[in-house]
C-alpha cells in the first residue's frame, strides 16, 4: 500500500508496523508530529506526552526493560536533556526493542543551536541510523528495532528538519505484533552500580565490534556505481540533494547506518574513484573517517559547515554557481519576522514589562521568546528550556552583591509547558535559596509554539482523556514561594499593579498569567472559564484617532497605520477582541464593536 | 521530467492544505512526488513556503533550488518578490493581490512597498489575481487558498486529474461544497 507521508509520519508508521507498544515524547520542532501520529494508532500503541525529554526517554526505557518494543522521540536539544539515561542505558541494554529518535535542525529553522546529534552515537556507544526520505524513515525504524533486540542496545535514529517535514511516497506494510517479552529480574545487568557497570563496559565494547560487522553487511550502506571519475559519499537527506546535482555523473556510497561506520566499504569505495566528495550536513564525521583511512577528499573545505546542504548549495560549492535566477528589487521587500498572533495573551504582559526600567528579563523557550523583539524589547536572555527561573536566580544574587543604590531586579518568564518541563526544578532553587526574583508563568493553557499539545496543566492527555486539574498556585507554594498571584494578562492595569506588587517585595514571588492561546480549540472547561473570549472585535474611530501610533506599541498584527490618512486601523478579519490596544490608546479612539 | 511548484505566503494563509491537496492528486495520478515545508516558529506571522516536486521519473530532492521553480504561486503580494529568485527565468508567477502587513509595517517603522506588482511583471510572466475578493464572494475569505490552487493547477496543465474527488476525500465534510466552488473559481482565473 502506497501513502504520501512526511518523515515524521513514516517514523510513526514504521514504529507501528514494528509492533511498538509504548511511546513517549516531549514536543519540539521538528519532531512533534512523530508522537502525534503514533497516538492515532490507538489501541495498538500507548502514547503519552512526557513532561520533558528525559522523562519521556526514561518512561520508554522502563517500558522496554519491562519487555515491550518502545520508542522515545525528541528534537536535537531534547536529547541533551535525555543524555543522562542514554549513556547509561547503553551499558544496561534493553529487553524489548528501544529506539530513540533525534530530530536535528541543520539551518536552525526553529532552534537555538545547530548541534549534530550524530556525535552522540560514538560518544554514548550506540548504533545510529540516518534516514534521508520518508520511505527510509519507515524502513529504518523497523530495522532499528531488530538491531535493538538482536544486539541488546538502545538505538539512535537521526532525522533532520527536511527528513521530518518533507513528504514522499511510502510503501507501507502491516503491523507485525511483537509479543511483550518476559521480564526477568537481573540486577547485574540493570542496576548500574560500579561493579556491575565495569563488567557491562566490556559488553558494550564487544557489542560495538559485532555491530561493525553488521554495518559492513547492511544493505542500508550501498554503492551506486557510475564509473570511477567522481565518487560521492553522503548520508541522510544530503544524499538526495547530491543526487539532484550529480545525477549519474558520479558514483555514490550511500550511508544509512553510520555508527559504527562500515570502514571496509568506505575504504573500498574511496580506492575505486579518482575524486571524492563527502557531503554531510553539519559536522565532518564521515569525512574524518575517510581521512583516517588515508584518503584525501573534498568535504568541509568546499561545503558549508553550517546550514542545510540543499542541492543549490551543493551546486554552488562544486560548480561555482547556482541556476540562473531572477533578482527582485530588495527595496521592495520588507522583512517579515515571526510575531505574536492577534489576541495572543502574552501581548498585554510584554507590553507592560517592556516599559520597566532597571530590570533584567530572564527568558525561556516558547512563542513568548518573541517578547525580546520589537516593539516590546522585553527579554535579556534565552538559552534553554527552564533556564529562565534558575539563570534569573543566579543573576539576582549577583545584582544584589553590587552596592548599587537601586539594585537591578530580575523578572524570569516562561510558559506553562516549559515550567513543567524543567522550570519546576528551577523554582525549587529559588524557593530553597531565597532570591528575590519575580517569576512569571505565562499560562496560555496549552503548549503553543509546537502547535497545541496538551500538557500536565491543560487538563487533557494526548489521547484526549481528562487529567487532574493541576493547581498551579499550590504547586508554586509547595516549592517554597508564598507570594503568588494569578491574573488576566489582557488587563493592562492589573498587569501593572501586579508587577509593582512583586517588585516591591524583598522575597521571591510568582505571577501566573492565565488566559488561553488565541488559536486554542477550547475545551468545555475553557468555554466555561473564558466565556466570551475572542468573541468581539474592535475598530478605530477615525474622528477620535490623532495618529499618535501609541497603539502600534502593542505589536498586534491586526493593526495597521494608514500613512496617507495618518490614522490607525484594525483589520476586522484578524482582530479577536483582546482589547489591549484599546487600553493603550490615549484618546479612547479604539472602540468595541 | 521533474516539475517544481512553489507555494508561498504568510503563516496561517493555508498554503499547507493547498500543498496537501496538490501532492495527493499528483500521487494518485501516478507521479512520483516529494514535498517540503518548514513549520515551527515561522508560523507565527512569518514568511512560509510549501515546495512541491513531481515527475514521471524518480524525484530525489524535496527542495526547490534557486532558479528551479516552474511556477511560483504567492498567496501574498510582497512574498512573491521575496521568493522570486526561486523561479526559473521564463517561469510563471501567479500572485494574489492581497496584503498582510509584516511587523515593521505594523509598528510604523517601515511602509508596505509600492509598485510590487509592476516590479514582478517587469521580471516574470506574472498573473495577478484577486483571490481574496473571490473568496469573500463565496462567503469565506479563508478559501482563498483553494482558489489559488485552482489557478496553479490550470497553469501547470494538471486539469485532467480528478481534483473534486481529492477535495471530497481530504477536506472536512462541512467545507467540501465551498472548496469545490473555490476550485472552480480558481481554474477559471488564469
Amino acid at each position: 500500500m502506497k501513502k504520501l507521508m512526511t518523515g515524521n509520519e513514516a517514523v510513526a508508521r514504521g514504529a507501528w508496523e514494528a509492533g511498538v507498544k509504548y511511546a513517549s515524547a516531549y514536543p519540539g520542532t521538528p519532531s512533534t508530529e512523530i508522537l502525534e501520529t503514533i497516538a492515532e494508532y490507538r489501541g495498538d500503541i500507548k502514547a503519552e506526552w512526557g513532561v520533558n525529554e528525559k522523562v519521556a526517554f526514561e518512561a520508554a526505557m522502563g517500558a522496554a526493560i519491562a519487555g515491550a518494543r518502545s520508542l522515545a522521540a525528541m528534537k536535537h536539544v531534547g536529547l541533551n536533556v535525555a543524555a543522562d539515561p542514554l549513556f547509561s542505558m547503553a551499558y544496561t541494554g534493553t529487553n524489548g526493542g528501544f529506539v530513540v529518535i533525534t530530530a536535528d535542525e541543520p539551518g536552525q529553522h526553529s532552534s537555538q543551536n545547530e548541534q549534530d546529534n550524530r556525535n552522540y552515537a560514538p560518544f554514548a556507544k550506540v548504533p545510529l541510523f540516518e534516514p534521508g526520505d520518508s520511505q527510509e524513515c519507515r524502513d529504518m525504524v523497523k530495522e532499528a528495532f531488530r538491531v535493538s533486540e538482536d544486539y541488546d542496545t538502545p538505538v539512535l535514529v537521526r532525522m533532520t528538519t527536511r527528513t521530518s517535514h518533507s513528504k514522499g511516497i511510502v510503501e507501507c506494510g502491516d503491523r507485525e505484533e511483537a509479543a511483550i517479552r518476559e521480564y526477568r529480574k537481573d540486577a547485574v545487568k540493570y542496576v548500574s552500580v560500579p561493579a556491575h557497570a565495569r563488567a557491562r563496559r566490556l559488553v558494550v565494547e564487544d557489542r560495538m565490534r559485532r555491530l561493525a560487522d553488521y554495518s559492513e553487511a547492511s544493505p542500508l550502506n550501498y554503492v551506486e556505481d557510475n564509473g570511477s571519475e567522481v565518487g560521492v559519499i553522503a548520508s541522510g537527506t544530503a544524499f538526495f540533494f547530491a543526487k539532484e546535482v550529480f545525477g549519474s555523473t558520479a558514483s555514490y556510497l550511500k550511508l544509512g547506518f553510520t555508527n559504527p561506520m562500515p570502514v571496509r566499504r568506505i575504504r573500498d569505495f574511496c580506492g575505486s574513484v579518482k575524486k571524492i566528495y563527502v557531503i554531510e550536513e553539519n559536522d565532518p564525521i564521515i569525512e574524518t573517517q575517510v581521512r583516517l583511512l588515508g584518503f584525501d577528499c573534498l568535504g568541509k573545505k568546499v561545503f558549508p559547515f553550517c546550514g542545510e546542504l540543499t542541492s543549490d548549495i551543493i551546486r554552488k560549492s562544486v560548480f561555482g554557481s547556482c541556476f540562473d535566477a531572477l533578482e527582485a528589487d530588495p527595496a521592495k521587500i520588507v522583512a517579515r519576522p515571526p510575531t505574536l498572533c492577534a489576541g495572543c495573551p502574552h501581548r498585554g504582559f510584554f507590553y507592560e514589562l517592556g516599559r520597566r526600567r532597571n530590570v533584567m528579563v530572564s527568558g525561556d523557550i516558547g512563542c513568548y521568546t518573541l517578547g525580546f523583539a520589537e516593539p516590546y524589547n522585553a527579554m535579556d536572555t534565552c538559552v534553554c528550556m527552564g533556564a529562565s527561573i534558575s539563570a534569573g536566580h543566579g543573576a539576582q544574587q549577583v545584582f544584589d552583591m553590587r552596592k548599587d543604590e537601586k539594585p537591578r531586579r530580575v523578572v524570569s518568564v516562561l510558559g506553562d509547558s516549559t515550567f513543567f518541563h524543567t522550570g519546576i526544578n528551577s523554582l525549587l532553587m529559588v524557593g530553597y535559596n531565597r532570591s528575590r526574583t519575580v517569576n512569571v508563568i505565562l499560562d496560555n493553557r496549552i503548549t503553543g509554539m509546537t502547535g497545541h499539545q496538551q500538557n500536565p496543566g491543560s487538563g487533557y492527555a494526548l489521547d484526549g482523556s481528562r487529567t487532574p486539574d493541576l493547581d498551579f498556585e499550590a504547586l508554586v507554594r509547595a516549592c517554597g514561594i508564598s507570594n503568588v498571584r494569578t491574573i488576566d494578562p489582557n488587563d493592562l492595569k492589573l498587569v501593572k499593579e501586579t508587577l509593582d506588587w512583586a517588585l516591591a517585595l524583598d522575597e521571591p514571588s510568582v505571577i501566573i498569567t492565565r488566559w488561553p492561546c488565541a488559536l486554542k480549540r477550547f475545551s468545555p472547561e475553557d468555554k466555561k472559564e473564558f466565556a466570551g473570549a475572542f468573541q468581539s472585535r474592535y475598530r478605530v474611530d477615525r474622528d477620535l484617532c490623532i495618529g499618535c501610533k501609541a497603539c502600534l506599541r502593542s505589536g498586534c498584527p491586526a493593526l495597521a497605520f494608514d500613512f496617507a490618512g495618518k490614522k490607525s486601523g484594525i483589520d476586522p478579519d484578524q482582530c479577536v477582541g483582546c482589547g489591549v490596544c484599546a487600553q493603550i490608546c490615549p484618546k479612547s479612539a479604539i472602540v468595541r464593536e | 521530467m521533474v516539475k517544481s511548484i512553489l507555494l508561498v505566503g504568510v503563516g496561517g494563509q493555508g498554503t499547507i492544505l493547498a500543498a496537501k491537496l496538490l501532492t495527493t492528486g499528483l500521487m494518485e495520478a501516478g507521479y512520483d512526488v516529494k514535498m517540503s515545508e518548514i513549520h515551527g516558529m515561522s508560523q507565527r506571522g512569518g514568511s512560509v513556503s510549501s515546495q512541491v516536486r513531481y515527475g514521471d521519473e524518480k524525484v530525489h530532492s524535496p527542495v526547490i533550488e534557486v532558479g528551479g521553480a516552474d511556477i511560483l504561486v504567492s498567496f501574498e503580494r510582497m512574498e512573491a518578490l521575496r521568493w522570486l529568485r526561486f523561479l526559473k527565468p521564463g517561469g510563471r508567477a501567479i500572485v494574489n493581490d492581497y496584503r498582510i502587513n509584516p511587523m515593521p509595517v505594523v509598528s510604523g517603522r517601515a511602509e508596505y512597498p509600492e509598485g510590487i506588482l509592476e516590479e514582478l511583471k517587469s521580471k516574470a510572466d506574472a498573473s495577478v489575481v484577486d483571490a481574496a475578493a473571490k473568496a469573500s464572494e463565496l462567503g469565506n475569505p479563508k478559501v482563498m487558498n483553494v482558489i489559488l490552487l485552482g489557478a496553479a493547477i490550470r497553469s501547470m496543465g494538471l486539469g485532467s486529474i480528478d481534483w473534486a474527488r481529492i477535495i471530497r476525500e481530504n477536506v472536512k465534510p462541512a467545507f467540501v461544497e465551498l472548496n469545490l466552488k473555490a476550485l472552480e473559481v480558481g481554474l477559471g482565473l488564469v
